[in-house]
């Protein structure tokens, strides 16, 4: 059984012996193992597939690889449904299930092609000049008309987990060599063979490029894959896109996996590639381009040197009748080899007068227009004759077709080698630019270049390699004897963009770009290429204006009176290609992508039934409950004010800080001093930035002379450790200090409570615990539990504390001993939650009080900067602006109803004047010693206002609340208890 | 991306490292004055040409290097100990 009726050879890349059923937009169809779905839709004489994106008018396939405009569909799947999928790089495979795009209700009659008949009033830049006013209209009518309108695939939500799982792999290579054209395959055979690692990208799945085209060539191509085979550092990387150029030789890729090695890699579709390289060779080929005539769009209506690639590939002819409208010799290739296959072409129409390939054709009997242009395509869903007139316009013939086969010359793709810096040139004689990129990075050849013509590449490449390999310190052997076919002679191109005539040419065949909407952005003063391409959205389609780019720039070089040169050449971007999300995140995703940071103590906690909470990327127990609401917080806190409480502190930062200028170091980095810190003691400090904001708050120990830790709060533990290692290596290298991240080493806990010292005397020897012996911010080595560690008598509970510090091995043992040790003090572990509760009382400060806008003086520090000396944020901290009066300053907020609840975020009024904010409350809680809630906020000239009553308002929750500003210090003011 | 030598740990990705700003500003003494701290914390040039910048290899030795890169073609002409003098060529013009 024949695989589509227009399959009328044996393709290159297609299996005859293994037939593939797929179904498009509903209906059964059969082709081969090796197709892409284009060439399956071709082969069973399918011509349309789409509809555009603004007109909805009917479009086929152009093309044959990744610059496809037109032919872009959705692929349906178990996992879902992916938009905009190229269906002439789509490999074919049993059972897939592709629809048409931008069409409703059917392909065959689309609602919305009525925008074509009215597009008179759709010109571009019409979305600018028509929903401008009124101003209400946007937001409610015209938004949601043109979401609905807008876009061509629909993204479907793809429920639960990402089905298709995905990967970055990294390369290193001694040279890159993009694209297995001849010119790469000759460029990776000469570099391999000198012994450098080479990596050959292309995104072809089959090696070769144009030699794939050629029969000619085939020897030759088998040959070299061949020798590229035997070379151990030659890696080869078919159906691998090289996205964008980085820089610093890294490059991205993006690889496709086949059937059968998605199955094997656990359903794997895509790899991300990121490459690093000493040099690159870009050998990434030209592109061939359309011309711009009306009806330059009809389905069937496609580039010439593609009707070559799905006849030599898959054995598919594109047409029976095919009338050809080309301006250079080696579009020519398609008519001949198609006349070999048995389809004659209609006839030629060149609007050059003669040319080399022109009398071939003649003496094959094809009619040739010399001197002639194609004016008009009849037909709407498939093309059915054309109109050739010659160049003034005069008609000379209409010829019965069933597709048109246009080239308008080639354009080296440049996209790569521009983003890492190569200027373009224009070349009159291939009418296109070509780039020029500094040795020191890598080399251009062959058609990406402008060496048109497989045997000119293939030595080109091979020169290139030569060049490079020396570079890089290698020499290379003489000449490859391989014999090469000779390249047909052919007569230059003349340059046709464009025929002016009644009726669409479009440009851009993806965002509907006509090459009068860019006349029309011309004149409306849009004469600037870049700015004409986001006017009329020229080039700004998936496929980047690979077919039309230059063409639009042409014809805007035209409207303007100046040569193509001036206009420049469109900027490409990174990436070249579409790249779907999940292939740019790679395994970097959940955990992979945010991993978790588990306390040395995490099981401990759990098998407690702590309620956990992410803190950074750590998680800590919030509460000691699966239930919700303050009650279990409530009495975990509770139970550190009246008894003993437990918690775990062991994700704050620790810095050990070393040497003989340690205290001199900690007294720059700090705003008050430690040099004046006896050894054994402790104290609390604050770090500022340099502009004089507050930084950091923690409090440092110094064990010995030399020997400071410094904690940090938890969410600043890295950057303070930079922060520090920043100024000792910038400002103060002299200084003879080492700082060591000690973080991870230590675990850490406080037990906090009246009953604390009980519990932790217990426990520890070699120290006295009486309040003499270890008073208040002492500071010691002690053995805990049997366990060396370190004892602090510091409190951020605001009661009787201690902090014990051990190995974090030793976390578990140490800390089920202070609960034994409690056991009869009822002691409780206690989460995140009653630590805030507690601090809030106490009027401690955390991340919300320390947000990067405070200053010392507004959080009640101003008076431990230190008078004398040099430290971190001095100058600045005393800008008028730093210490105006009515600054927002830290104070306590109450209720003065105990029933009303206090929120975080709540702005504060005056009763009298309720339009302007005076400060808002940072953090809150319900009190377990005072009735009612208490809270913490930043209320300008705040302290001035201790005593005062303002309003609470938080209009979200609709409520209105009288506060009382008092103290942040709701709970022992003079600090008796931590000294009890 | 940059790939930048490291004197400790050889030719590195830019992720490895933590941008920290400008190394061709010096702090100011103590007794300088608001203007000269102003100009050092906030004052900004934006240089078309070779340009100091202080790179924290935090993922690596954790030295800060001072690296002499172009702002347009991204090359690195020398990567610095802190201490080292960095003498940049004069910028260039704008096009």
């Amino acid at each position: 059984m024949r695989s589509g009726p227009s399959r009328i050879d044996r393709g290159l890349l297609t299996d005859a012996g293994r037939p593939v059923g797929f179904c498009f937009d509903g209906e059964p169809l059969r082709a081969l193992a090796g197709d892409t779905l284009a060439s399956a839709l071709l082969a069973n004489g399918r011509r349309l597939v789409g509809r555009s994106f603004k007109y909805h008018r009917p479009r086929g396939i152009v093309t044959a690889g990744a610059g496809e405009p037109c032919a872009l569909v959705d692929v349906i799947s178990t996992a879902g449904r992916e938009p905009n999928v190229l269906a002439t790089t789509l490999a074919l495979h049993e059972g897939l299930v592709a629809e048409s795009q931008n069409r409703w209700p059917s392909l065959a009659f689309d609602a919305l092609a009525f925008n074509d008949f009215v597009s008179r009033f759709l010109p571009a830049g019409f979305y600018y000049k028509t929903f401008m006013s009124p101003g209400w209209a946007w937001e409610r009518l015209y938004e949601p008309l043109i979401r609905r309108a807008a876009g061509l695939g629909r993204l479907e939500a793809i429920v639960g987990e990402h089905a298709a799982p995905a990967e970055t792999v990294h390369d290193h290579a001694d040279v890159l060599v993009v694209g297995a054209g001849v010119a790469g395959l000759a460029a990776a055979e000469r570099l391999g063979a000198a012994g450098l690692r080479v990596l050959l990208a292309d995104q072809d799945v089959a090696l070769g490029g144009g030699t794939l085209l050629d029969a000619r060539w085939s020897e030759w191509r088998e040959a070299t894959l061949a020798a590229l085979a035997s070379l151990p550092s030659v890696r080869r990387l078919p159906a691998t896109t090289v996205l964008g150029a980085y820089g610093h030789g890294v490059f991205g890729a993006l690889e496709t996996l086949a059937p059968p090695e998605s199955t094997q890699f656990g359903g794997l579709l895509e790899r991300q590639r990121v490459i690093r390289a000493r040099r690159v060779i870009f050998a990434t080929g030209a592109a061939e381009r359309l011309i711009a005539f009306p009806g330059n769009d009809v389905p069937g209506v496609m580039l010439a040197g593609a009707a070559l690639a799905y006849l030599r590939r898959y054995g598919v002819a594109v047409g029976q009748r095919p009338v050809f409208f080309v301006n250079n010799d080696e579009a020519y290739e398609a008519l001949f080899a198609l006349a070999a296959a048995g389809v004659r072409g209609a006839a030629v129409v060149d609007p050059r007068s003669q040319s080399l390939a022109m009398d071939r054709a003649r003496a094959l009997g094809i009619d040739v227009y010399p001197g002639s242009v194609i004016a008009d395509v009849a037909g709407r869903r498939a093309v059915r004759a054309v109109t050739v007139t010659d160049l003034s316009g005069r008609r000379h013939a209409r010829i019965e077709a069933d597709c048109v086969l246009m080239s308008g010359g080639h354009t080296p793709l440049t996209a790569l080698a521009t983003q890492i810096g190569a200027s373009l040139q224009w070349q009159e004689a291939i009418a296109a630019f070509t780039p020029d990129l500094a040795p020191a990075l890598g080399r251009v050849v062959g058609a990406a270049r402008g060496q048109f013509g497989c045997s000119a590449a293939c030595r080109d490449g091979d020169a290139a390699a030569r060049a490079v390999a020396a570079q890089l310190g290698r020499s290379t052997e003489s000449a490859n004897t391989r014999e090469l076919p000779a390249d047909a002679p052919a007569t230059p191109l003349a340059a046709m963009w464009e025929v002016r005539a009644a009726g669409k040419a479009f440009v851009d065949l993806q965002n509907d770009v006509t090459a009068s909407d860019i006349r029309l952005a011309c004149r409306e003063g849009y004469e600037n290429l870049e700015h004409m391409k986001r006017y009329t959205t020229h080039g700004m389609a998936t496929d980047q204006g690979r077919t039309g780019g230059l063409t639009g720039a042409a014809v805007l070089a035209e409207a303007r009176g100046v040569p193509i040169a001036t206009v420049g050449s469109l900027k490409p971007r990174p990436f070249a290609q579409p790249i779907p999300f999940g292939a740019l995140a790679g395994g970097e995703v959940r955990e992979h992508f945010k991993p978790k940071r588990r306390l040395p103590l995490h099981d401990w906690h759990e098998s407690a039934g702590a309620t956990f909470v992410a803190a950074g990327l750590w998680l800590r127990p919030l509460v000691f409950s699966r239930a919700s609401g303050w009650s279990p917080v409530l009495e975990e806190a509770r139970a550190a004010r009246t008894a003993v409480g437990i918690t775990d502190v062991s994700t704050l930062g620790k810095i050990d800080v070393q040497g003989p200028d340690a205290a001199r170091f900690l007294d720059f980095i700090y705003a008050n001093t430690f040099s004046t810190l006896a050894v054994g003691r402790a104290r609390y400090g604050i770090m500022l930035r340099e502009d004089g904001m507050m930084f950091d708050d923690g409090t440092t120990a110094r064990l010995a002379p030399e020997h400071f830790l410094v904690t940090t709060t938890t969410v600043n533990a890295a950057v303070a450790l930079e922060h520090m290692e920043f100024y000792l290596q910038s400002v103060c290298p002299g200084l003879d200090v080492v700082l060591t991240d000690v973080g991870d080493q230590w675990a850490q806990f406080a037990v906090a409570g009246p009953r604390s010292r009980e519990v932790v005397t217990h426990l520890v020897s070699g120290v006295d615990l009486s309040n003499a012996g270890f008073p208040f911010m002492a500071a010691d080595a002690a053995t805990i539990a049997g366990v060396s560690g370190r004892l602090f008598r510091i409190s951020f509970s605001g009661e009787l504390a201690y902090e014990i510090a051990v190995p974090a091995l030793h976390a578990g043992a140490v800390w089920t001993a202070l609960l034994e040790s409690g056991r009869a003090f009822g002691i409780r572990p206690y989460g995140l939650d009653a630590l805030n509760t507690l601090r809030i009382e106490k009027g401690h400060v955390t991340g919300a009080e320390l947000n990067g806008n405070t200053t010392a003086d507004d959080l009640g520090f101003g008076r431990m900067l230190k008078k004398q000396g040099d430290f971190i944020g001095r100058t600045l901290a005393q800008r008028p602006g730093l210490v105006a009066p009515d600054r927002l300053q830290l104070v306590g907020v109450r209720a003065v109803d105990p029933a009303k609840r206090l929120r975080n975020g709540t702005q504060l009024v005056a009763p009298d004047d309720r339009t302007r904010s005076l400060g808002y409350i940072t953090s809150s809680t319900p009190s377990v010693e005072l009735p009612g809630w208490v809270g913490l906020a930043l209320v300008a000239g705040g302290r001035a206002r201790i005593g005062q009553r303002l309003l609470g308002l938080s209009p979200v929750h609709g409520e209105s609340t009288d506060i009382a500003i008092v103290s942040p210090h709701h709970l022992d003011p003079d600090n008796s208890r931590v000294r009890a | 991306m940059l790939r930048i030598p490291c004197p400790c740990c050889g030719e590195r990705d830019e992720i490895e490292f933590r941008y920290r700003g400008d190394a061709t500003k010096a702090r100011p003494s103590i007794d300088a004055g608001a203007d000269a701290f102003v100009a050092y914390v906030f004052e900004r040039d934006n240089p078309l040409g070779w340009h100091a910048e202080w790179w924290l290899h935090v993922a690596g030795c954790r030295r800060l290097l001072k690296v002499i890169r172009h702002t347009m073609s991204h090359d690195i002409r020398a990567v610095l100990a802190p201490t080292d003098e960095a003498t940049l060529p004069p910028s260039e013009s704008r096009r």
